[in-house]
């Protein structure tokens, strides 16, 4: 019984806490001791309006404007929601929709920029190199305005987690070094290359939002990462309370709640943000990203992307311009012929499938696989009646029980489905992972949870239905009796009625059917 | 051709229905050479017999149903065959055989709708008709060629097909001349006589090395503790089972045994000898743990495990038959949906446990 044993192990803090379940996939990190190469600027780099979780953005260029490296090109539209800057100078030539990294392939406004080689900055930007004596507000201006937004994937907007907020104040910033999706290689690479500056970005971190310690939380299968993080560590006299720690490896110890659980021992409650137990994690990237704008001046307008896969030959760490499209990464990595290769944008665990190679690099883009059908799962592609082996329930992170969870999604049955958490499934595709039957599981999670918010949307668009139309009959209601109250009043001068048939008169009225729509 | 699924992950672990009941067989073969060194070719015909049959009527399901009869490929068939068969004696008929092994997979599994969806395992429902419409047959054994003095030589294939198919008569035997009891029928014989188990014991000459490593009389494959505790073993390091359901259905017959032996040892058996004695630790490794009929959660299985133990003993020492350990299974495969529904695990950011 080594699970039970080692949850007693844990209460009794005799180990270390760890998430329960997950799994153990090959990881294929071949790419993890090439080092980062820049790599060329396309000439026509294509940027999405869209590029965040959160509200589109807003043009704000028109076609034949010039721009330089990180000059804003389109505002933030509503609160969750960050700029997106010109990766290159050059000229703006089309603004339209363009395909974008998705599997349905479905497109957005995006803004094509014709790079004129010279790559000229835009250095409007005052570096802030006092940081230390800056208010936390102004660096949460600047990380908004640089376009920040969560590099591990999620693309969250960074600015929206960096706030002192006096009912949670945060006590531990984590950063995120764990990167356990096979192939992907670029977070590792960052920590062996950018130590220095990543610890600089947490110092500000920190500095934002006042909390006192902080651990840099890396897999143990990267010990050079791990090394050359305590190194840049040292050499900091201002980062006390800050620790590196290599932790096992097992997928999905880099999501979120997992790592808080496992660093913390506490889970975040279900609803609830990490802020609210007083934990703030960020992305080593991020972090990176952050330290670039803040201390450099520089905005969002480059990442680190791992070239990768079983079906490409030269495997590489790429720092890469947004908007540059994938194609051309293959094709510089040497891979021209894309037929018959399935393309993933991110790990294969958690990422898209891409129904093409002509979609643009963006900020969410980790990694992007070429792999071969056999690598993609293909002989585990039929899908098998559920033999209930339980395999499901013990490699989820979270304790779900996906099988059950799976048959109540396929028959519809989404009430039920609530009731058994289908909303606490974070989609790490472990369960799906396992599977002997080749279920997949996790794609009956997207359709639930999809119908289920359809419903809501549905229920609320129902609502509002319900209540328009009442108060529209409510108004006719009204305006029949104002206009039976100004009858009487004539008439009144003529042949005074009872007060019983004036009621009488309303009444009748009240009840005739309102067809007429409301406008 | 199969549709392309987009959606994430996209790798799998590599496992699959067929390998887990592969090694699902793989588990049961010392049981089987044991059955087959103590029962002969007596043995073995009986498991070609119910393995063959298992197979053909799964196809025939499948054909009739229009499923693409490939799926006989996922081995659960020939499982289902080869554990009906280790549940049986060895004085079974090859129409018994034929007969249960039909049962199993029309009754106990195509009619839910095939694999995955049995509520029961599908070799012990049909063990337990076959045991309702033949009790003497189904709780008598052959004479094993471990004993003193075998009535017949079980090595002769002549002999022993010409048993398995025409009967004892053919042979001029009586069915009582080349059976005998097995020790849990024994000592529910001698105890409804109101002879105390220590002596109906003596006079069975049961000793607990027999037991345990299974030279004794019985169905052909649950003789033998030796045998099937390799195969557990060997589920449990190949993660196929894990020790929740085993681990407490066994300690469950222990304690309850223990304690009524404690009270009364002249008329409750010792644990030790409940340990050794019928199919406990079959059913216990491989019958409880059929993934399809047994619950999903964690917790479930613990109350799983404790359910059967109580039922296993409580029929043994309580009911009309000899061994309850098939029965407590199938009546703990009705309560399979209920359990898994109020034993989900704690999921991460709930706080307390949910009733």
């Amino acid at each position: 019984m080594p699970a039970m044993l080692r949850k007693i192990a844990q209460r009794l803090g005799m180990l270390q806490h760890s998430f329960t379940g997950g799994i153990h996939p090959d990881m294929h990190k071949v790419s993890a001791d090439m080092p980062i190469e820049d790599c060329e600027i396309a000439t026509l780099l294509v940027l999405p309006m869209k590029q965040h979780i959160g509200e589109n953005c807003i043009p704000l260029v028109t076609v034949g404007d010039r721009v330089l490296r990180g000059q804003k090109i389109a505002r933030s539209e509503g609160y969750l929601s960050v700029p997106v800057h010109a990766p290159t100078s050059g000229h703006v030539v089309k603004i339209e929709e363009h395909a974008i990294a998705h599997p349905s392939g479905m497109g957005l406004p995006s803004i094509f920029i014709e790079s004129d080689g010279l790559d000229e900055s835009d250095d409007s930007l005052d570096p802030i190199s006092d940081w230390l004596n800056t208010e936390a507000t102004v660096l949460r201006e600047r990380a908004r305005t640089c376009g920040l937004a969560g590099l591990g994937g999620a693309v969250f907007p960074t600015f929206v987690k960096l706030v002192q907020d006096k009912r949670f104040p945060v006590e531990t910033v984590i950063l995120n070094g764990i990167e356990c999706e096979p192939w992907l290689t670029n977070d590792h690479r960052l920590m062996v290359e950018h130590a220095a500056e990543i610890l600089e970005g947490m110092a500000i971190i920190k500095h934002m939002v006042g909390a006192g310690s902080g651990i840099v939380a890396i897999e143990d299968n990267k010990p050079d990462a791990v090394a050359a993080m305590r190194q840049a560590l040292a050499l900091r006299d201002d980062m006390e309370g800050v620790s590196v720690l290599a932790l096992p490896t097992r997928y999905p110890q880099g999501s979120e709640k997992q790592l808080i659980y496992t660093l913390t021992g506490r889970e975040v409650p279900a609803g609830k943000l990490p802020m609210h137990i007083g934990v703030l994690c960020q992305n080593v990237a991020t972090t990176k990203a952050l330290y670039d704008a803040v201390v450099l001046g520089r905005p969002l307008t480059e990442r680190i992307v791992t070239v990768s896969g079983d079906a490409l030959v030269k495997p590489a760490n790429l720092r890469v311009r947004l908007g540059t499209p994938m194609r051309s990464l293959f094709a510089r990595q040497g891979l021209e012929d894309l037929s018959g290769i399935q393309i993933v944008h991110g790990g294969p665990m958690m990422g898209e499938r891409l129904k093409g190679p002509d979609v643009p690099v963006v900020k969410a883009s980790t990694g992007l696989l070429a792999m071969s059908a056999e690598a993609m799962g293909e002989a585990h592609s039929v899908e098998q009646p559920c033999i209930r082996c339980g395999h499901c329930s013990e490699a989820c992170p979270i304790s779900l029980v996906p099988n059950l969870l799976a048959d109540q999604c396929r028959s519809d049955q989404f009430e039920k489905a609530e009731q058994y958490d289908l909303f606490d499934c974070i989609e790490c595709g472990a369960c799906s992972y396992v599977c002997p039957s080749n279920i997949p599981l996790v794609h009956y999670f997207r359709y639930g949870k999809g119908q289920v918010a359809l419903q809501r949307r549905e229920q609320l668009f129902a609502e509002a239905s319900r209540k328009r139309s009442e108060a529209h009959e409510n108004r006719l209601l009204r305006e029949k009796e104002e206009k039976a109250a100004r009858r009487s009043r004539v008439r009144k001068t003529h042949a005074p009625k009872t007060d019983e048939a004036k009621a009488e008169l309303v009444k009748g009225t009240a009840s005739e059917p309102a067809v007429e729509e409301d406008k | 051709m199969p549709l392309i699924m987009l959606s994430s992950p996209h790798a799998h672990g590599g496992d699959s229905i067929r390998v887990i009941m592969l090694t699902v067989i793989l588990a049961l073969l010392p049981a089987a050479g044991v059955s087959v060194y103590l029962f002969g070719w007596m043995a073995l015909l009986l498991i070609l017999t119910c393995m063959v049959t298992a197979l053909l009527t799964e196809a025939a399901c499948l054909k009739w149903m229009g499923r693409p009869v490939s799926a006989l490929l996922d081995n659960s068939a020939a499982l289902t065959g080869l554990f009906l068969a280790l549940t049986l004696p060895a004085a079974t008929p090859w129409w018994m055989a034929v007969l249960g092994s039909v049962l199993a997979i029309v009754l106990g599994k195509q009619v839910y709708g095939g694999l995955g969806y049995n509520i029961f395992n599908p070799a012990l429902s049909a063990r337990v008709i076959l045991l309702i419409s033949f009790p003497l047959h189904m709780t008598t054994s052959i004479i094993p060629m471990s004993a003193l003095q075998p009535a017949i030589d079980l090595y002769d294939f002549s002999l022993c097909a010409t048993l398995f198919f025409m009967g004892p008569e053919a042979l001029s035997l009586g069915f009582d001349a080349i059976s005998m009891a097995s020790p849990l029928g024994h000592i529910k014989t001698e105890a409804t006589l109101g002879v105390p188990v220590a002596e109906a014991l003596a006079a069975y000459q049961y000793s607990y090395l027999d037991a345990f490593l299974g030279l004794e009389a019985g169905s052909i494959g649950e003789t033998s503790a030796l045998a099937l505790l390799i195969g557990g073993i060997f589920l449990l390091a190949r993660h196929s089972i894990t020790w929740h359901i085993p681990f407490t259905y066994i300690v469950t017959v222990l304690v309850l045994a223990a304690l009524f032996n404690g009270i009364n040892p002249d008329q409750y058996a010792s644990p030790m000898f409940h340990l050794f004695a019928g199919g406990l630790i079959l059913c216990a490794f491989f019958m409880a743990t059929d993934p399809v009929s047994s619950p999903v959660t964690p917790l479930g299985q613990i109350l799983f495990g404790i359910g059967c133990g109580v039922l296993t003993w409580a029929i043994r020492t309580w009911g009309g038959y000899p061994e309850g350990a098939m029965f407590a299974v199938v009546l703990m495969n009705c309560a399979v949906p209920l359990i898994d529904h109020y034993c989900r695990p704690r999921v991460y950011g709930h706080g307390g446990r949910r009733a």
